[in-house]
């Protein structure tokens, strides 16, 4: 294989347990979002846009969905002759198999592969995080310091900080001088983003270390980092200051869906930065003769004849007359009948909200359908 | 459908489609909001299972190239059978008009397969098909050729081949006329007969100084063959004309049209993709109607009409009855009505723009109003 400059590692392997019901058949990173998309489709894009065409996505939980929409990788124009996506899900060797065990562990076991496409540096990601980033720019910022590892970080409020892992930095060079794991009182308010950049060497030396210590928990929050930090290796921050969401728990995920709504959404949708997902063939969507949609985001294969607003609707979803559905996240293929009401819910792929049934949220307490059922 | 090879001819004449059609094949015309109308034919195909296809390129076949490729976005991009373009025949050699030649300069492609049968189909139709349906109805019959009809549900313009035929599906008579009439079996330009039938009719045809496949192919040795029909019940347009165009576009508004056309599971239209965001709907939205592609952002008020990818309604504006293509700019306050815009028209602040009804007004091409 050709040497690579920076391969990038996806970790699509969690469970993503508070998401519920959205989690049943399907691992996090394939969980739909935005009217089309499914969460993997942004660390994958944005690895696309910054030059990145060898891609590791690390896969565990309930991963056949999840494979079956990476496919060759042709969605993300990654079905390439020397590249593209390579899935990587745990596997036997000579001495029994082993899962995933953390973060860590799961890079660990992948160092063959690593080493077989030989890169300078890695790129670790997260499958679970809504946001456009360009890469390329954090890897310059790794190469001009001469950094062991960057860590991507994102400002939160200050009061939110003691649910983050926050770095605490130097304010002129950036450079990380200490890591406080989800602090009582944090002394930053730079949060880590999960988005790890490591010049290959570091990164494997730490691993093997990391990999046989039987004390470990195996995460790079928990783990290596503060080791690395302990033995004094350069480690550098780089900031980011666009939209950023983890989409982890129902709430997060409705509001994400919802900040695309907004008269100016929060990221570019339109623009060069192109989100790419896999698309099905479907036509343009219609809107029926007492069809009304307002502030909402409507994609291809829908029908709708009743009211929606507020509202992200995904393809194949059908409205009946007189029904309504507000503040909601549909996704695909779900039959919302006459005269029902969906209000601060998220409707799983293939429900039926029969004809005239209400299934009503509010807002800190999102309804949750899962997928196949039938209401009302 | 494994033995079936299939081809598909892009040399329609477009005198009718009047601006629309004047830098493109009539096939390469958008369609519906994201489709080409060649995607019917190459869909329909892959969907039958024939999975070797020969695509007879038009005098203007950038935009036919640009949109198929290498044919991956209808799963035509193949290590074994799969895409393969037949390119006109060399301009120079043959002054003749018609068809006939290039499908005679491109002969090899259908002798030289490994299939028994050809699948030969003008793709000027929309239309949703199973074509295994038409070889077991061909093998059914033991005809020499089978071709596909639909029985007209009003008179149409332009040139039309309509058949006669018997109680048991043989065509006893076959004419080309201007026009035809409600209740008329027109046959829609489509073909299927074994490899040597096809090779003998275009050989002989050719060589004795015809010039179009199925003027002097077909029906002036219609007496030679046992010709069978086979009626396809569904929805059928015909693009020949502003006209139909216009029309077919907007019966794409029925959702039963809509359905039976693009919602088949087992039977989809693919077309090129091109990561288009889902259509983002603002406060003042209102729509009714209409079929709208990802893409497009909508502040006004859309009423009967389609909007093809990426187009942008302004606040304010208005569009009723139009078809607008792909990345349209309408700005604030703007009224169009009876419009089709070809792609990136940018109709500027509070102009208004009327067409009438069987007449719509054509707007060209990266035109500002």
């Amino acid at each position: 294989m050709r040497k690579t400059e920076c391969l990038g590692m996806i970790l699509a392997g969690g469970q993503g347990s508070r998401l519920k019901a959205l989690t049943k058949t399907v691992a996090k990173p394939a969980v739909p979002f935005g009217g089309k998309y499914r969460i993997i489709d942004f660390p994958l894009s944005n690895c696309v846009n910054s030059g990145i065409t060898k891609v590791g996505v690390l896969t565990q939980y309930k991963p056949f969905e999840l494979h079956n929409y990476l496919g060759a990788g042709s969605a993300w124009d990654l079905d390439r002759i020397d590249g593209g996506v390579f899935i990587l899900p745990p596997y036997a060797r000579e001495k029994g198999a082993d899962w995933y065990r953390g973060t860590a562990d799961a890079i660990y076991q992948n160092l063959n592969f690593i080493d077989l496409t030989d890169p300078d540096y890695v790129l670790i990601l997260s499958g679970d995080h809504i946001y456009t980033m360009d890469y390329s720019w954090m890897l310059e910022a790794h190469k001009q310091n001469n950094a062991d590892i960057t860590i991507g970080v994102f400002e939160v409020p200050w009061e939110e900080a003691p649910r983050f892992g926050i770095m605490v930095t130097d304010k002129e060079t950036g450079r990380i001088t200490e890591f406080q794991e989800k602090p009582k009182d944090p002394k930053s308010n730079l949060a880590s983003m999960g988005i790890y950049i490591f010049s290959k060497p570091f990164l494997k030396k730490y691993l093997e270390e990391d990999g046989v210590n039987e004390n470990s928990t195996h995460d790079f929050g928990n783990d290596l980092i503060p080791k690395m930090l302990a033995d004094g290796a350069r480690l550098f921050s780089y900031a980011f200051d666009g939209y950023w969401k983890d989409v982890g728990t129902i709430e997060s995920l409705w509001q994400a869906n919802m900040d695309l709504l907004q008269e100016n959404p929060p990221f570019e949708l339109n623009g060069d930065w192109k989100i790419y997902s896999s698309n099905p063939s479907m036509p343009p969507h219609y809107i029926g003769p007492d069809g009304e949609v307002k502030k909402s985001m409507v994609t291809e294969g829908a029908q709708i004849f009743g009211t929606v607003e507020q509202s992200v609707i995904f393809s194949g979803v059908k409205i009946g007359k007189g029904a309504k559905v507000t503040n909601s996240v549909v996704l695909p293929f779900t039959k919302i009948e006459d005269g029902a009401v969906v209000d601060h819910a998220i409707l799983a792929q293939d429900v039926v909200i029969k004809a005239g049934a209400k299934v009503e949220g509010k807002e800190g307490e999102i309804a949750v359908i899962a997928e196949g059922d039938v209401v009302g | 459908m494994k033995t079936v090879v299939g081809i598909i001819n892009l040399q329609e004449s477009n005198a009718l489609l009047r601006e629309l059609a004047a830098t493109r094949a009539v096939e390469a015309l958008p369609f519906a909001g994201r489709y080409r109308v060649v995607d019917f034919s190459l869909s329909n195909m892959i969907n039958s299972g024939v999975n070797s296809v020969g695509l007879m390129l038009p005098d203007y076949s950038r935009a036919v190239l640009d949109h198929i490729r290498s044919g991956k976005d209808w799963d035509l991009a193949r290590r074994r059978d799969g895409l393969t373009y037949l390119p006109a025949a060399l301009p120079g050699t043959d002054s003749r008009k018609g068809d006939l030649k290039d499908i005679y300069a491109n002969l090899d492609f259908a002798e030289l397969s490994d299939k028994k049968y050809v699948l030969f189909v003008n793709s000027s139709f929309v239309y949703n098909i199973d074509f295994q349906k038409v070889l077991d109805f061909h093998k059914a019959n033991d005809a020499d050729i089978t071709m596909i009809y639909n029985v007209l549900d009003e008179d149409k313009e332009g040139n039309c081949v309509t058949i006669e035929t018997s109680t048991n599906g043989v065509v006893t008579d076959l004419a080309e006329s201007n026009g035809a009439k409600k209740g008329q079996k027109s046959v829609m330009s489509a073909y299927l007969m074994p490899v040597p039938t096809f090779a003998y009719i275009v050989r002989s045809t050719y060589e004795r100084g015809g010039q179009d496949f199925l003027l002097d192919g077909i029906i002036r040795h219609a007496g030679e063959h046992k010709i069978s029909a086979y009626e396809h019940k569904g929805y059928v347009a015909r693009i020949n004309s502003t006209a139909e165009y216009y029309k077919a576009n907007r019966d794409c508004l029925k959702p039963e049209v809509w359905e039976e056309l693009f919602m088949q599971k087992d039977n989809p239209i693919s077309t090129k993709v091109k990561d288009a965001v889902p259509v983002q709907y603002k406060e003042a939205a209102q729509v009714k109607n209409s079929l709208i592609a990802n893409g497009c952002i909508v502040h006004g008020r859309v009423e009967n009409s389609i909007l093809f990818r990426g187009v942008t309604v302004g606040k304010g504006a208005v569009i009723k009855d139009s078809i607008l293509m792909q990345r349209c700019e309408i700005q604030d306050g703007a009224r169009v009505e009876n419009v089709i815009a070809d792609k990136n028209v940018i109709i500027t602040k509070n102009r208004w723009i009327k067409g009438s009804e069987n007449f719509p007004f054509i707007v060209t091409k990266n035109a500002r109003v």
